[in-house]
């Protein structure tokens, strides 16, 4: 017999593959990138029939206690074009900088029942998303350090064999001197992960996502 | 804080980004290689309450709509572990596929084959206390795209998991056994031998169910644990 999924000789890790164009009636669900509200934000129910988008609708949220924001951006290829098949995924800590999965067990911190730091949003023609959250609180880093606030953030889609993974810090923070991961990268290219503040209104945050060409985002290996 | 888990960096059988032959992937591709980071609180934490984000099971998608849909009705099922043959127990298996004639009920997939009324082709599973998830559903069809000249994908089920961490994540496609299109396919083409191979299911007579639908096995392995401790 040929190898296959099977074969005990190629157990491992099973390999990426795009999504493709047509994820939409499959992954965003209405909500997905509200994690503070109740409202449809994060998908694109207008690509399928309506009898078709079976996905769940947003669920009812508790108080979140924080800063509310909004996070915005487009996602751009290298040649500058708009991103209108992309999925972007992120995943942060509580106001209080807790997560909230087992794997932190800081049970000092507090936890906000309803809110569970994840959020997925189809991109639109023009390449934009939007996430309604708030405030990420600092987490711990490795060894004695800390990270300052931050959301891990997935880029997924037709076109990408594999997630490609950032990070979204916040301008004026002054706890992104000290950041651990930050000081990883090219002072030059740290730009690229720090969102900045819109004149539209406060608590808007702005981080385009340049997959290629010169202001390409800094992407990681995790 | 007590110690915390790791993650196995990626292994060779994973495709690179950038990969001509699959032509969406040069412009999309970072040219510049990622940063190395040791892995924080951020990355080894995840979600996991399902109530609250896409919703509970969905695994018979046969059964979604007044009527039965058309095609060959297909069993998949199989296990999700880490890499140390450990279970990934309740964790999510969301699924989509295209229908019987390989058409995706998506307004933006042009090809003129039928829909089906009767078939969405979305679902998702919740794995058991032994990483076990079974769904119900119809072999999609083989479809042409427009990536080279006669380009047609081989029948395949995209499956998105999450696992338990923000560093588990995987989405990959599931193939069937015999495919003559998967060897000409570049989306599966850019992971290197054999293992693409990891991709294709298996005919399962154990799992078939008389007069009723072919079963196919397929398990999913996700990364970790880590086998070093965490840097830095």
């Amino acid at each position: 017999m040929s190898l296959d999924n099977q074969s005990p000789e190629l157990f491992g890790q099973t390999p990426w593959q795009t999504l493709g164009p047509f994820f939409h009636y499959g992954l965003p669900w209405k909500g997905g990138a509200d994690l503070t509200g109740e409202s449809d934000l994060g998908a694109r129910p207008e690509l399928a029939p309506e009898a078709h988008y079976v996905l769940a609708s947003p669920p009812h949220r508790g108080p979140i206690s924080g800063e509310a924001i909004t996070i915005v951006g487009r996602v751009f290829d290298a040649d500058g074009a708009p991103v209108p098949d992309a999925l972007i995924e992120i995943w942060q800590a509580n106001a209080a900088g807790r997560y909230n999965c087992a794997a932190d067990d800081r049970s000092d911190l507090p936890l906000d029942p309803t809110f569970t730091g994840f959020g997925r949003s189809a991109t639109a023609e023009d390449g934009t998303f939007r996430f309604l959250t708030v405030l990420p609180g600092p987490t711990p880093g490795p060894g004695n350090s800390q990270q300052a606030p931050h959301i891990a953030v997935g880029i997924l889609g037709r076109g990408l064999l594999k997630r490609l993974v950032t990070r979204l810090y916040f301008a004026g923070e002054p706890l992104n001197d000290l950041d651990p991961i930050l000081a990883l990268v090219d002072a030059g290219r740290r730009d690229t992960l720090v969102a900045k503040e819109s004149t539209v209104g406060p608590g808007v945050w702005r981080l385009d996502i340049r997959l290629g060409g010169d202001d390409e985002t800094v992407f990681f290996d995790v | 804080m007590s110690e915390a888990i790791t993650y196995n960096r990626e292994d060779a059988g994973q495709p690179p980004s950038l990969s001509p032959a699959y032509a969406s992937t040069v412009a999309r591709a970072p040219r510049r290689p990622l940063v190395r980071i040791p892995q924080t609180l951020t990355e080894t934490t995840g979600p996991a309450d399902w109530s609250l984000l896409m919703g509970g099971n969905l695994a018979d998608l046969t059964s979604c709509h007044a009527g039965t849909p058309i095609g060959q009705r297909v069993i998949v099922s199989g296990r999700v572990l880490d890499e140390a043959h450990r279970p990934v127990a309740n964790t999510v298996v969301e699924i989509w596929q295209a229908n019987a004639a390989g058409r995706y009920i998506h307004h933006k997939d042009q090809w003129d084959a039928p829909l089906d009324p009767n078939f969405t082709g979305a679902g998702r599973v919740i794995t058991d206390a032994e990483g076990r998830y079974r769904y119900v559903t119809v072999r999609p069809g083989a479809y042409p795209w427009k990536n080279h000249h006669n380009a047609w994908r081989p029948s395949h089920i995209h499956l998105s998991l999450l696992g338990p961490a923000f560093a588990t994540r995987l989405v990959t496609q599931m193939y069937f056994p015999d495919d003559p299109l998967l060897a000409i396919d570049p989306i599966a083409g850019a992971v290197p031998e054999p293992y693409r191979q990891r991709m294709v299911s298996r005919f399962d007579l154990a799992t078939t169910e008389p007069n009723w639908a072919l079963g196919y096995l397929f398990d999913i392995v996700l990364r970790g644990p880590g086998a070093t401790p965490m840097e830095g």
